[in-house]
C-alpha cells in the first residue's frame, strides 16, 4: 500500500507516494502521471522501500513556474532525493521520468550508483522520430501507448466517468497541469542535450524496453545501451510504452538486477 | 467607429475532398497543395483588393500573422503591409499583428513596426498577438507552459525598445542584449496604437486594461457567440475600475456579406463561405491548443480554443446555419446594416475588422461587396458612438503632410540640377 506524504522543497512542498521496505529506491513517473494504485509501484514495494514523487503539477503537487528547463528539473530532483533524506538509492524512472534520471545520473555521476531507465526519453533520432504526445488526442493514445491498444484503452479510462458533463474541463485542467510542465523538456522534441552529457553516468544501468513500443520506438533502446557504459539491456515482448502496465513483473524483475 | 478591411489570405485552391483527405489545414498541410506560381497572382490580386478597400472609405486595411496555413498564406504581415504603405495615402495600416513571442530579438518587431510607421507617415496600428497555439507551439516550436511569459517579456522589451532615447541594456530570461537602441523608432509618440486579439482569457482582458490597449476578439463565429466573451471583457473593465468604458477600447471581427437583396447574397457568395467555413477551418483537434499554451485560469472560465471541435463533432455548416447564427452578416444594404448595429451596440465595440473577402472569393464578387458595404451600410454606422468620437487612444494619428512615392524629379530635371551644383 503506497502512502501519500509531503516534503519540502527550495521550490514547493512536493508530494510522493511511499511504501514498501528494503533497499531505498526512487521512482519517477513519466509524462502521464501516476496514481498510488499503479501496478509497478506495488510489486517495487514487494522488494525495496519505494519513494515516488511528483513533478510539480502532477497529481495534487503545486506547479512550480519557476522550473523552467532541464538543469532546473533536475537539481529539483536531486533536491527531492536530498529532502527525503535519502542517499544513492536505486534511481528508477519512466520515459520522461528515464529521462529526468538519466540527466541525475550524467549531472551527479558520485551520488547514483543505480539507474532503471524504462523506455526513458532524452534522446532524438532524425530517422525515427518519437511521436508527439502534445499534438494526440486522448482516443489516438492507446494504440500509441499500448502493445494491446484495447485492454489498454481500458486501463486508461478505468475509474473515470468519461461521460460526466464535468470530466472534460477536469481533464483539460490536469492536462494542462502536468503537460504543461512537461513540456518544458519535452516539447516540441525532448532532446535537451542529454546525449552530449551520458558519458559521465557512472551508475550501473539497466535499460527495460517494450519491443512494440510505438511512442518512444525501441531502436532508442540500443542508443541508450550504447551511450552508457556497460548499461544491460532487458527487452520485453508484447509489450507498448507502458511496458510497465502491460508487463510489471518483469519490469519489477529487471529492476531487481540493480538490486 | 473604425472599419478595417480585412484580408486573412486564404489558399484558393483546396480541392473538395480536402477535409476527407487531410487532416488539418494548419500546421502539417499538404506541400502539393500549394503552388508557388499561383501564389504570384493571388498575392498580388489580395494586395489589389486591400489597396482598394483604402480608396473607399475604410478606416484601415488589416493584415495577420499565420504559419503553415492553407487559409492564411501570410507569415509575415509586415512584408505585406510595407507594399500597402507604398500604394496607399490615407487609410490606416492596421498589422493585427506580429506575434511577438516568436522574433528573436523581439526588437526585430520594434524597428520593423518602427519603419512601417515612418514609411506610412504614423499611419501604423500595431497587433501583438499572443499567437495560436497552432502557430506559435506547433509552428513555431515554443514551449507552451512558457509562452506568455516569454510574450510579456518582449512586450516590455518592445515598449522600451520605442520609448527610451538612451541605448540601454536589457537582461531578460529569454533576451539578452547589451545594447538596445533602435534605429528607427517610430513617428507615433510615446509609440503606435497597440491592439491585442485575445480569445478569452482574464490574463488578456487585463493585459489590456492596464496599459490602454484595445482589446481585439478575431473570432470566425460571429458576434452571437461573441457576446459572453466580450461580456466578461467588459465586466472585467468595471470590476477593474477602468477609467471608462469606450467603445474602442474592443474590436471584432465579423465575415460580411453585401449584395442588393438577401437572395442574391446567397446566390453570389455561398460558395465561398461554404469554402471557409466548411474547408478552410479544419485544423485537426490535436494542434488546437497545445497543454500549458492557455492558463488554468482560463480553462476553468471555460474558454476553449475556437479551434476546439464543437459538442458533437463537426458537421457540414449551410448558408442558413452561418446568417441565422450570426457567423456571417449577409444580405442586402438594409439586412447588413440592421445586424451591424445589432452587433455593435451588442458588444459595445467601435473597432470592426470587417472580414469581407471570403475563402476563395474572386477579386470582382469581393469589390461588389466590399462597394455595396462602403457605399451604402458604413455612412449609416459611422456615429453609433457620438459620446466617444473624440476617443483617439487605439487610432493612429498620421503626419498632416505625407511624403508621396514617385517624388523624384525628371531624369531631365535632376541633370540640370547636376549640372547646376557644379558651376
Amino acid at each position: 500500500m503506497m502512502e501519500l506524504k509531503t516534503v519540502k522543497t527550495e521550490h514547493v512542498p512536493v508530494q510522493y507516494l511511499e511504501g514498501g521496505s528494503g533497499q531505498p529506491l526512487v521512482y519517477l513517473h513519466g509524462a502521464g502521471g501516476m496514481t498510488a494504485g499503479d501496478p509497478l509501484l506495488t510489486k517495487l514495494a514487494e522488494s525495496f522501500h519505494v519513494h515516488a514523487p511528483y513533478l510539480p503539477g502532477y497529481g495534487e503537487s503545486e506547479e512550480a513556474p519557476e522550473l523552467r528547463d532541464m538543469l532546473d528539473i533536475t537539481l529539483h530532483t536531486l533536491d527531492v532525493v536530498d529532502a527525503l533524506g535519502l542517499k544513492d538509492p536505486i534511481l528508477v524512472g519512466h520515459s520522461m521520468g528515464g529521462m529526468i534520471a538519466s540527466e541525475m545520473a550524467a549531472l551527479a555521476p558520485h551520488d547514483i550508483s543505480r539507474l532503471g531507465l524504462i523506455c526513458p526519453s532524452g534522446l532524438w533520432l532524425d530517422d525515427h522520430p518519437i511521436v508527439d504526445i502534445f499534438a494526440t488526442l486522448p482516443f489516438e493514445m492507446p494504440a500509441l501507448m499500448f502493445h494491446d491498444a484495447v485492454a489498454g484503452a481500458a486501463m486508461m479510462t478505468a475509474g473515470r466517468n468519461v461521460s460526466d458533463p464535468n470530466f472534460l474541463q477536469t481533464y483539460l485542467v490536469q492536462n494542462a497541469r502536468q503537460l504543461g510542465m512537461a513540456g518544458r523538456i519535452l516539447f516540441p522534441i525532448p532532446d535537451r542535450g542529454l546525449a552530449s552529457r551520458m558519458y559521465r553516468i557512472k551508475a550501473k544501468t539497466i535499460v527495460v524496453w517494450g519491443d512494440s513500443d510505438r511512442a518512444i520506438p525501441p531502436v532508442y533502446a540500443q542508443e541508450f545501451k550504447r551511450r552508457i557504459k556497460g548499461a544491460q539491456l532487458v527487452s520485453i515482448p508484447e509489450a507498448g510504452h507502458m511496458v510497465i502496465f502491460e508487463k510489471t513483473d518483469q519490469v519489477a524483475d529487471a529492476i531487481k538486477r540493480l538490486a | 467607429m473604425k472599419f478595417t478591411w480585412f484580408n486573412l489570405m486564404p489558399w484558393p485552391d483546396l480541392p473538395d475532398d480536402f477535409r476527407e483527405k487531410n487532416r488539418s489545414v494548419w500546421v502539417d498541410i499538404d506541400q502539393n497543395l500549394f503552388d508557388p506560381e499561383r501564389a504570384h497572382t493571388v498575392y498580388n490580386t489580395y494586395m489589389d483588393l486591400l489597396e482598394y478597400a483604402g480608396t473607399v472609405g475604410f478606416d484601415g486595411i488589416g493584415v495577420n500573422e499565420h504559419h503553415q496555413n492553407g487559409y492564411g498564406i501570410m507569415p509575415s504581415p509586415n512584408i505585406i503591409a510595407a507594399g500597402l504603405a507604398r500604394r496607399t495615402k490615407d487609410t490606416a495600416l492596421v498589422v493585427l499583428g506580429n506575434s511577438i513571442a516568436l522574433y528573436n530579438p523581439p526588437v526585430r518587431v520594434a524597428e520593423e513596426f518602427a519603419m512601417l510607421d515612418c514609411i506610412s507617415g504614423g499611419r501604423l496600428v500595431a497587433g501583438f498577438p499572443v499567437g495560436t497555439s497552432m502557430d506559435t507551439n506547433f509552428c513555431y516550436g515554443q514551449i507552451p507552459s512558457l509562452t506568455r511569459e516569454k510574450y510579456a517579456e518582449a512586450h516590455e522589451l518592445i515598449i522600451r525598445a520605442w520609448t527610451e532615447r538612451e541605448p540601454f541594456a536589457f537582461n531578460g530570461r529569454y533576451n539578452k542584449l547589451r545594447y538596445v537602441n533602435i534605429w528607427p523608432r517610430p513617428i507615433q509618440q510615446p509609440h503606435p496604437p497597440v491592439h491585442i486579439p485575445g480569445g478569452g482569457s482574464v490574463e488578456t482582458y487585463d493585459f489590456c486594461i492596464d496599459n490602454t490597449y484595445s482589446y481585439s476578439y478575431l473570432s470566425f463565429s460571429g458576434y452571437i457567440r461573441a457576446k459572453a466573451l466580450l461580456q466578461g471583457y467588459w465586466d472585467r473593465v468595471a470590476e477593474r475600475n477602468a477609467p471608462d468604458a469606450s467603445p474602442y477600447r474592443a474590436g471584432f471581427a465579423q465575415t460580411i456579406c453585401v449584395a442588393e437583396t438577401d437572395e442574391e447574397a446567397e446566390r453570389l457568395y455561398w460558395p465561398h463561405v461554404n469554402y471557409f467555413y466548411n474547408r478552410c477551418l479544419h485544423v485537426y483537434p490535436g494542434f488546437a491548443d497545445a497543454p500549458g499554451y492557455r492558463t488554468i485560469k482560463t480553462i476553468q472560465t471555460g474558454a476553449l480554443s475556437q479551434y476546439a471541435p464543437p459538442r458533437g463533432g463537426y458537421t457540414e455548416l449551410t448558408w442558413k446555419d452561418l446568417v441565422e447564427g450570426g457567423h456571417v452578416i449577409a444580405g442586402s444594404p438594409e439586412t447588413v446594416r440592421q445586424r451591424m448595429e445589432d452587433l455593435i451596440k451588442g458588444l459595445n465595440v467601435g473597432n470592426i475588422f470587417c472580414l469581407m473577402h471570403v475563402g476563395n472569393m474572386p477579386a470582382d464578387k469581393c469589390m461588389y461587396s466590399t462597394k455595396l458595404f462602403a457605399e451604402k451600410v458604413l455612412p449609416h454606422l459611422r456615429n453609433i458612438f457620438p459620446e466617444w468620437a473624440d476617443d483617439d487612444r487605439f487610432w493612429c494619428k498620421p503626419l498632416n503632410k505625407m511624403a508621396k512615392p514617385g517624388s523624384l524629379p525628371s531624369e531631365r530635371d535632376a541633370a540640370e540640377a547636376v549640372s547646376a551644383a557644379l558651376v
